[in-house]
């Protein structure tokens, strides 16, 4: 399975970069029209309205929110880090949200299967939402669109970052939140 | 006359930090004059804005080979360039990411996709990344729209192309061409800023 999604990557990063005539804009993100399937993955679909209650939850918690996609290679990279705060800060009352925004053709062949093979354990969702210009805004006025970008909250403040993360500056994000 | 060069050379050091710090924090907003730049193009040329005598302005898109949105964009960066260069807006792409992050935007691959799609406008490398950040842009595809004006290249529309990459036929609002229309027809561009997801430029 590793040796199987190595090779999706591989074959991926080279189409991407190839310069087959015949290569088209459709082509791209149909690359991997695959047999894989994740049937154990369940995954929630959002356009933005039905995401925005959870990056508006008035509970006890802290949220942080991340803004990713597979294909985003410094989004991929830092996303270990979300994952150790979701464990390391589960009993502080930190939930780690990882909000997809790859392509809806490519939820079955690549974001499921992602999802396994990394054993994501905190919380995954995708946002299917073109009209982009409509909802980035509504996540932060200052943001330009970038990813990765991640909210940071809870029911009094709020921080927004476009940027990418290592595990120390997240931690030292995340500490002013908890109490 | 010692005290008066010291001066001098302090005035224009502060001057130059003032605005290399004011472009590179957060590069141009809309009414700004756009840099021009000398840039290599895929066909081994120079380029510069100040080469198109008799342009009225530019789309200067940033853009990439190996980003999905930019992909999902090729072909309408293409028709943009097909619709506007003749009526003196032509589209200039440059390349913002760093090549060795992203070997698949080096020249030659720049040079394969252009051909594979037959682009129509000039593919620059931001070589030693220099230009982007004056602007103050983010990720690649990120549009801005220059009118040509007695002081310089003024940018009026920064941005996306349009509302929906996802489906070139669900396109509610194409920004960029109504910011071009509008300029054409001397009226007030309605949105001059818009915000779209993309890839962070490589560094």
């Amino acid at each position: 399975m590793i040796l199987w999604i190595a090779l999706l990557l591989a074959f991926s990063c080279k189409e991407n970069q190839s310069s087959h005539p015949e290569s088209s804009v459709d082509e791209v993100p149909a690359v991997e029209e695959t047999k894989v399937e994740s049937p154990e993955v369940a995954l929630e679909i959002y356009d933005f309205d039905g995401l925005e209650s959870l990056l508006n939850k008035k509970d006890e918690k802290t949220y942080v929110v991340n803004f990713w996609a597979t294909w985003c290679v410094p989004c991929v990279k830092e996303l270990p880090h979300f994952e150790e705060l979701n464990q390391k800060y589960k009993d502080e009352d930190v939930e780690v949200l990882l909000v997809s925004l790859d392509f809806p053709n490519q939820y079955d062949s690549k974001l499921k299967p992602f999802i396994q093979e990394k054993k994501l354990t905190s919380k995954v969702v995708a946002l299917n939402d073109p009209d982009m210009n409509t909802w980035i805004p509504k996540v932060d006025e200052g943001w330009s669109g970038a990813i990765p970008a991640t909210v940071i909250y809870n029911k009094e403040t709020r921080k927004f970052f476009e940027k990418s993360f290592t595990l120390e500056e997240l931690e030292n994000e995340l500490k002013p939140f908890l109490n | 006359m010692k005290t008066l060069q010291t001066l001098l050379v302090m005035v224009v050091f502060v001057a130059l930090s003032a605005f290399t710090i004011k472009s590179d924090s957060d590069g141009y907003k809309i009414g700004d004059m756009a840099t021009d730049f000398e840039l290599e193009n895929i066909d081994g040329t120079m380029v510069s804005l100040s080469d198109y005598k008799d342009a009225k302005g530019f789309i200067v898109v940033f853009t990439c080979n190996t980003c999905p949105y930019a992909i999902a964009y090729e072909d309408r960066i293409i028709a943009l360039d097909k619709k506007y260069a003749s009526k003196g807006y032509p589209v200039i792409a440059i390349m913002p990411n760093n090549t060795d992050v992203k070997p698949g935007d080096s020249m030659e691959e720049m040079k394969a996709r252009a051909k594979a799609k037959g682009y129509t406008f000039p593919y620059l490398m931001d070589k030693g990344q220099k230009i982007y950040p004056q602007y103050g842009a983010t990720k690649t595809p990120h549009v801005y729209v220059l009118q040509k004006t007695s002081k310089g290249n003024e940018v009026k529309y920064i941005g996306a192309i349009d509302d929906n990459f996802q489906d070139a036929n669900a396109v509610n609002q194409k920004y960029v061409e109504d910011a071009v229309d509008a300029l054409l027809a001397g009226k007030e561009i309605k949105e001059k800023t818009t915000r779209a997801i993309g890839c962070t430029i490589k560094v």
